[in-house]
C-alpha cells in the first residue's frame, strides 16, 4: 500500500494458457482451457500519469481486474482509522462476487482516484459506497457478458464465486476467471446505475465482520504514515506562528522578522510569502530550534475576551437568526403545560487535537508539485494550494497518507500549504510538521455554543411544547496559512450549506411534539476563534442541553426517564436504539435523582438519545461523583446505534467505542481556554483529554437494518453519550450541570449552590 | 559529531549534535517507523522506546544521554521478547502486538507505538497485571481516538497468552 502509482507488472501469469488441469488460485477446480490474448496492462500503466479527477462514470476509474484474479478498488474516501477501506472493499467484493483476500485498495491521489469530496460527516459508506457499488455491479455485468461469450452460454446461466465464473448446474465443468477475462485490460464501459445490484438477502460479505485490512501493518510498525515520508535532498520545515491564535480576522501578521536571530543555527533559512513565516533547515532538530528562536513581532489586534465570557458575548451580539423548525404554537402550548422546565446552557470551544500534529511533504522536483498530505479531501487541498501558489491545479498532485485521527478540519490544509510554499521557494522537497502548540493553538475549533431551552409536559407525561434557541458562530472557509500567504482576511461561511446552525434532528425531533420551535442565532465570527466542523459538530452541545431538559420533564411528572422517552418517541427506530441500550445496561426503572445517598462518593445512571445526521443513537451512562473533590468518574457506558444497513458491524462497534470514549473526554475535560492575548490551551496539560486510567468500560450495540440504506456511523452516538453522563450526574447528586466540560471546579461550584438552597 | 548508539541490538553511528533528541535520530537517521512525534513535550507517549527495558520518551532524551543504553523500538520488540523469554527465535510479533490485531483494537493506530512499548514493558515486569495496575501503568499514554478499552483487553489477553506458553 506504499506508493500510489499502480504497477502494471501483475500480468505475469495473465497471458498464460491455462490447461484443462490448471488449478485456479481462488477456486481450486478444473478450468476449461482457453487461449487468452496477452494482457497488455496498458490501461494501468497510464493510470496516474495525468492530473485527475478521472471520469466519474467510467468503471475503470473505480476498478482494475488483474491477471492473477485480484482487483484493485479505487475509492474517493480515505482511511482515517475508522476502517472505511475495509467496509468499502466489502461493498466492492460483494457486488463483484470476489473474496476479501482478492481485493485491495490504494490511497487517495488526485492523479488516480475519483473525486468523492471530503471524507467527513460519516459519509464514506453512506454517500461513498453507492457509486462504488454501482460501478462494481456494472463491472460484474460486463465480466459476465464476456464470460458468456467465451463459454457460449447465456449470461443468466452463469454464477460467480471468488471471481471464478462458471455455468450453473455443471458442477464447475466450464469455468473462467475474471483475471482471464480481463487481465490488466480496461473495461471501457460506463456505469449509469442500471446494472442490477444484489438484494440484501443475497449478501455474502456485507453484514459480516471481516477484520480491518490496515491493522496488521499498523501494529507491526510497517504502515506508511504521512510522517514517514522522506525525499532525496529534502529540507525540514516549521511554521512560525504566535503561540495561540487571537481573534478571527487578526490572523498571524508579522510586524517585523529578525532573520539574524537564527543566524547561529546551521543552514536555517527564513521563508516568507506575504504574511506567512516559516523556517527550513537540513536537520529536523535545527528547524525546530530555528522556529523557536526566530524573533518576530506580531500585530496584536483587538483583545479577545475569554472563554468564560464568550457565551454572554454571543448572546448579546448582532446575530443572523434562522427558524430551523417551527410547527404549531409552542408559546401558546407552553401556557397549557402542567410543568415547564428550561434553562440556559454553556458549551465550550473544543479542539480537534489530533494525536499527531499535521505533517505534509511537498516535492517540487518533478513535472508536478507532488504533495503527500493527511487531508480529508485531496481535490479540495489541490485547489487551495493552487490558489495559494497561483499555479494551475493540473500542476499539483496531492496524495493522501494517514497521519492520526483528525476528526474534522484540524490544521491539515495549513501543513499542506506550508509545505507547498516552502518547497516551491527553495526548489527542494520540504517536509513540514506542526509542533504541538501550533496544532492546538491554530486549530479551526468546534465553536462554543450557548442555548436556551424550554419545554412543557402535560400531566399524562406527553411533551406538548418545545423551544430551543442556540447561539454560535460559523465556520472558516480558508486556512490560516492561505490567509497569511495571500495577505487576505479569512473568509467565514456564515450561512448556507456547510456552515453550522442548530441541528433540528438533535433538538427534540425524536419526540412527537406537535408544537416545536428551534431557532439558530449566528454570530459573526470576527474576533471569535476560528471555527470548523469538529466530529459530530455541536451535537454534544445540543444533546447536553436538550436531553437534560427532557429528563427534567420526566422528573416533573415522576416518571422513569426511559418510560417517559418511550411514551414520547414517534419513530420505531428511535425506540429500538433506546431499547437496545437500556437492555444492554440492564436498566432498572426509577425516577431520576430520587435516592438520597450518603458518603462522599455518589452514584448515578442516566440515559439519552442523540445523533448527528440520519442515524439513530442512544446511550446509558453509569458514573460516580466525588462530592468532596468534584471529580466525575464514568464507570460504564452502553450505546446503541442504528445506521441502516451496517456493512460491517465490527467496524461500527469499534467506532462506537471510540466515539463514546471521546464523548467522555469532551463532556468532562476538553475546553479551549483563552484570554485577551490569545488561546492558552497549547499542550496536553492545558488542553486535557481523557487519560487511560479514567476510561469506562464500553458496550456497543449495533441495531442492524439490512433493508435500510446505510447511513453514517462515525459520530452518531456522541451526543447521546454526553447527555447520558449529564443526566447521570443529576441522578447521583440531584443537581443539574448547565455547562460543560464538567470539571471538578464546576462540579464543586454547582454542588455548593445546591447546599445553600 | 559522531555518536554511536545501540538500537535493536545493533551499534549505529550517527552524525548529530549531542543535544538532538533521540527521536529525531531514530526517525531521520535510522529511518525507523515505530517511534513518532506527538508532542515533543514528554506528555503523550507517542515517541516511546525502551532503554535497557525501561520506557523513555525519546522526544525529550538528548542523544548524548543514551550512549551506553540498549535502545529497543517497536521494530525490535519481538526480538527483545525472544531474548527475555529465552526463545530460540524471535516471533513475527510480540504477543501484545498480536493481541492488538485479535482485539481489533486500533483506530488510526498512531498512538500504538507507545501503547505497545509501554504495555510490553509492563508485561516484562508483571506477569498477570490487575486492571488497576494496567490503568496506572498506561496512564501516561494518550489515545485521542478513544481505544483505551481495547488496549486494556489486549494487555490482559497477551498476559494470559504469555502465561499459558509458560
Ligand atoms: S512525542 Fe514524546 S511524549 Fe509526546
Ligand atoms: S488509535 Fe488514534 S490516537 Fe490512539
Amino acid at each position: 500500500m506504499d506508493d500510489a502509482v499502480v504497477s502494471p507488472n501483475r500480468s505475469a501469469d495473465g497471458a498464460t494458457f491455462l490447461s484443462r488441469r490448471g488449478l485456479l488460485k481462488g477456486g481450486g477446480a478444473l478450468v476449461v482451457g482457453f487461449a487468452l490474448a496477452p494482457a497488455a496492462g496498458f490501461a494501468q500503466a497510464a493510470r496516474g500519469v495525468k492530473a485527475g479527477p478521472p471520469d466519474y462514470h467510467a468503471v475503470d476509474t473505480w476498478l482494475a481486474i488483474h491477471a492473477d484474479n485480484t482487483a484493485t478498488v479505487y475509492t474517493g474516501k480515505c482511511e482515517l482509522g475508522q476502517g472505511n477501506q475495509t467496509g468499502l472493499l466489502q461493498v466492492a467484493a460483494e457486488e463483484l462476487d470476489m473474496g476479501m483476500h482478492q481485493v485491495s485498495t490504494i490511497r487517495l491521489d488526485t492523479n488516480i482516484t475519483p473525486d468523492q469530496q471530503a471524507t467527513s460527516s460519516s459519509s464514506s459508506i453512506h454517500r461513498g459506497a453507492p457509486a462504488l457499488r454501482a460501478a462494481a455491479a456494472r463491472a460484474r455485468m460486463e465480466l459476465l457478458a464476456r464470460a458468456a461469450a467465451r463459454l457460449g452460454v447465456q449470461p443468466g446461466s452463469l454464477e460467480v464465486r471468488d471471481g471464478v465464473v462458471s455455468v450453473r448446474g455443471e458442477n464447475g465443468f466450464r469455468k473462467v476467471t475474471y483475471g482471464q477475462l480481463l487481465g490488466e485490460k480496461p473495461f471501457n464501459v460506463k456505469y449509469d446505475g442500471t446494472a442490477p445490484v444484489k438484494a440484501p438477502n443475497e449478501y455474502r460479505l456485507v453484514g459480516q465482520r471481516p477484520a480491518r485490512v490496515d491493522i496488521p501493518e499498523k501494529v507491526a510498525g510497517k504502515y506508511t504514515l504521512v510522517q514517514h515520508h522522506r525525499a532525496p535532498g529534502m529540507l525540514h520545515g516549521r511554521v512560525v506562528l504566535p503561540r495561540g491564535q487571537r481573534g478571527f480576522g487578526v490572523g498571524a501578521k508579522p510586524v517585523s522578522v529578525d532573520e539574524t536571530s537564527i543566524a547561529h543555527i546551521k543552514g536555517a533559512q527564513v521563508i516568507r510569502k506575504g504574511d506567512f513565516v516559516g523556517v527550513v533547515a537540513e536537520r529536523e532538530w535545527d528547524a525546530v530550534k530555528a522556529a523557536q528562536a526566530l524573533k518576530v513581532v506580531w500585530r496584536q489586534g483587538e483583545p479577545l475576551g475569554d472563554h468564560n465570557s464568550v457565551h454572554a458575548r454571543m448572546r448579546k451580539d448582532k446575530t443572523t437568526d434562522t427558524l430551523i423548525a417551527n410547527v404549531g404554537d409552542s408559546a401558546g402550548m407552553m401556557q397549557k403545560a402542567a410543568f415547564v422546565r428550561g434553562s440556559s446552557y454553556q458549551c465550550p470551544y473544543q479542539s480537534h487535537a489530533p494525536f499527531a500534529p499535521n505533517c505534509a511533504l511537498a516535492d517540487p522536483t518533478g513535472e508536478q508539485l507532488v504533495i503527500k498530505s493527511p487531508t480529508q479531501d485531496v481535490y479540495s487541498s489541490r485547489k487551495q494550494v493552487s490558489e495559494v501558489l497561483g499555479i494551475p491545479e493540473e500542476k499539483i498532485r496531492v496524495q493522501f497518507f494517514e497521519g492520526s485521527g483528525t476528526f474534522g478540519r484540524s490544521c491539515y490544509e495549513d501543513a499542506t500549504q506550508a509545505a507547498a510554499i516552502m518547497a516551491t521557494q527553495t526548489g527542494k522537497p520540504v517536509r513540514v510538521q506542526f509542533m504541538r502548540w501550533d496544532e492546538l493553538g491554530w486549530d479551526n475549533y468546534g465553536p462554543a455554543h450557548a442555548a436556551e431551552v424550554r419545554a412543557g409536559v402535560n400531566a399524562d407525561g406527553d411533551i406538548i411544547a418545545y423551544e430551543y434557541d442556540g447561539w454560535q458562530h460559523g465556520w472558516t472557509v480558508t486556512s490560516t496559512v492561505s490567509d497569511s500567504a495571500r495577505t487576505k482576511a479569512g473568509v467565514e461561511r456564515a450561512s448556507g450549506s456547510g456552515s453550522i446552525t442548530v441541528n433540528p434532528i438533535s433538538t427534540g425531533s425524536m419526540y412527537k411534539i406537535a408544537d416545536r420551535r428551534v431557532t439558530s442565532h449566528a454570530a459573526p465570527m470576527v474576533n471569535y476563534l476560528r471555527g470548523a466542523a469538529l466530529r459530530s459538530p455541536l451535537d454534544l452541545s445540543f444533546a447536553f442541553a436538550s436531553e437534560q431538559t427532557v429528563d427534567e420533564l420526566a422528573v416533573a411528572v415522576k416518571m422513569d426517564p426511559v418510560a417517559f422517552r418511550r411514551r414520547n418517541i414517534g419513530d420505531v427506530r428511535w425506540l429500538d436504539v433506546l431499547d437496545a441500550a437500556v437492555k444492554a445496561a440492564n436498566w432498572a426503572p426509577k425516577v431520576m435523582g430520587s435516592e438520597t445517598q450518603s458518603g462522599d462518593v455518589v452514584r448515578g445512571r442516566g440515559v439519552a438519545l442523540g445523533t448527528h445526521h440520519v442515524s439513530y443513537g442512544a446511550a446509558v451512562a453509569e458514573i460516580e461523583v466525588n462530592r468532596k473533590t468534584g471529580v466525575i468518574v464514568t464507570k460504564k457506558l452502553y450505546g446503541a446505534m442504528d445506521c441502516g444497513l451496517t456493512v460491517n458491524p465490527a467496524l461500527v462497534e469499534n467506532q462506537m467505542v471510540g466515539q463514546m470514549i471521546q464523548s467522555v473526554s469532551r463532556v468532562l475535560k476538553e475546553e479551549v481556554t483563552f484570554d485577551d492575548n490569545g488561546v492558552t490551551s497549547l499542550d496536553w496539560s492545558t488542553y486535557q483529554v481523557l487519560r487511560f486510567a479514567e476510561h469506562p468500560e464500553v458496550t456497543p450495540v449495533v441495531v442492524q437494518r439490512m433493508n435500510e440504506p446505510s447511513t453514517g456511523a462515525g459520530e452518531e452516538v456522541m451526543g447521546a453519550t454526553a447527555a447520558a453522563i449529564a443526566n447521570a450526574f443529576f441522578d447521583a447528586t440531584g443537581v443539574r450541570m448547565r455547562q460543560f466540560p464538567m470539571t471538578p471546579e464546576r462540579v464543586l461550584k454547582a454542588l455548593e449552590g445546591q447546599q445553600r438552597t | 559529531m559522531t555518536i554511536t548508539i545501540k538500537v535493536n541490538g545493533a551499534a549505529r553511528s550517527v552524525d548529530a549534535d549531542p543535544d538532538t533528541p533521540l527521536l529525531y535520530v531514530l526517525i531521520n537517521d535510522l529511518e525507523l517507523k515505530g517511534p513518532r512525534f506527538g508532542c515533543g513535550l514528554a506528555q503523550c507517549g507517542s515517541c516511546s522506546v525502551l532503554a535497557d527495558g525501561v520506557e523513555i520518551r525519546s522526544c525529550q532524551t538528548p542523544i548524548s544521554d543514551v550512549k551506553q543504553r540498549a535502545i529497543t523500538t517497536l521494530e525490535g520488540l519481538p526480538a527483545l521478547y525472544a531474548e527475555q523469554r529465552k526463545l530460540p527465535k524471535a516471533p513475527d510479533l510480540h504477543p501484545l502486538q498480536q493481541a492488538f490485531i485479535d482485539e481489533q483494537a486500533l483506530h488510526c493506530g498512531y498512538c500504538y507505538n507507545g501503547q505497545a512499548i509501554k504495555g510490553a514493558e509492563l508485561l516484562s515486569k508483571t506477569a498477570m497485571p490487575t486492571e488497576a495496575q494496567i490503568r496506572d501503568h498506561m496512564n501516561g499514554h494518550l489515545c485521542r481516538c478513544g481505544t483505551y478499552p481495547r488496549i486494556m483487553k489486549s494487555i490482559q489477553a497477551a498476559a494470559a497468552k504469555i502465561a499459558k506458553e509458560g
